[in-house]
């Protein structure tokens, strides 16, 4: 089945951004098509490669990171949340005179229309939040 | 909103049902929510908007959130006609509960049962609950 997988919490603060992971992790291993991985509202935050967990805590970006290096996984970063919490890659930084990016390995900023988009493409789309 | 929604070429017209179940500020969830309904609306899919629990108080009329600083974004909601979503949807039950009656809302809706809305949420392609 082709899913996609909406994240709508942010990391640590809500056990949504680890069931979202495990889920998605999951899914693949009973191979079935992640279409993409939308994250929206604080679920955004889960894309700042600049985290930096306890070490004897999971380490939530960098194993998003790591999953969508081993599968190829399309991880898409609301730009309209991201501007307002503080995500940025190089485009954004160049575009809004920022002095730095933070966007994680693997992830992408772009529109909602990229999540609109998977709930056209996808057989199901998997909502994670409250 | 700070970006141009992209016109979807797709072809696939599938029904879409978003879900406000909280109140309108406190949280920026209805906010984004009717962020992501405006965008959608350029990919000429079937949209039916339904409100429930505090989503309710979403478009109550007469909204002032000068106090508190946040956008009164309840206007917008008036608007969503041009963009032709036109479906929407109040649970009852959850009017009820709340003492809300139709003469308190900002748009024209169609006031339904709890009941009514899960046979509805049947009937649709990708819900997005917020």
């Amino acid at each position: 089945m082709k899913l996609s997988v909406v994240l709508n919490e942010g990391p640590y603060q809500h056990q949504a951004a680890d069931t979202a992971y495990n889920f998605t992790r999951a899914a693949l291993a009973k191979g079935h098509e992640i279409f993409r991985v939308f994250f929206y509202h604080d679920g955004v935050n889960n894309g700042t490669r600049l985290t930096t967990p306890p070490q004897d805590d999971r380490d939530i970006v960098n194993r998003w990171s790591q999953l969508a290096e081993e599968h190829d996984l399309d991880l898409v970063v609301c730009i309209a949340a991201a501007q307002r919490r503080g995500i940025v890659d190089e485009d954004e930084q160049k575009r809004h005179g920022k002095d730095a990016n933070n966007i994680a390995k693997g992830f992408r900023i772009s529109g909602l229309g990229q999540l609109i988009e998977a709930g056209i493409q996808s057989d199901r789309v998997v909502v994670f939040g409250d | 909103m700070e970006e141009i929604p992209e016109e979807y070429e797709g072809g696939i017209v599938k029904k879409f049902m978003y879900v406000n179940r909280r109140a309108p500020h406190g949280t920026i969830y209805a906010q984004e929510s009717l962020e992501v309904v405006l965008v959608g609306a350029a990919f000429d899919q079937e949209v039916s908007i339904v409100f429930m629990d505090d989503g309710v108080y979403q478009i109550l009329k007469d909204q002032d959130t000068s106090a508190i600083g946040t956008k009164n974004f309840s206007k917008t909601f008036r608007a969503l006609e041009m963009y032709d979503v036109e479906k929407l949807y109040v649970e009852r039950e959850s009017m009820q509960a709340r003492g809300i009656s139709e003469d308190d809302l900002n748009v024209p809706v169609e006031v339904i049962t709890s009941e009514e809305i899960g046979r509805l949420m049947e009937q649709h392609d990708v819900i997005l609950s917020f």
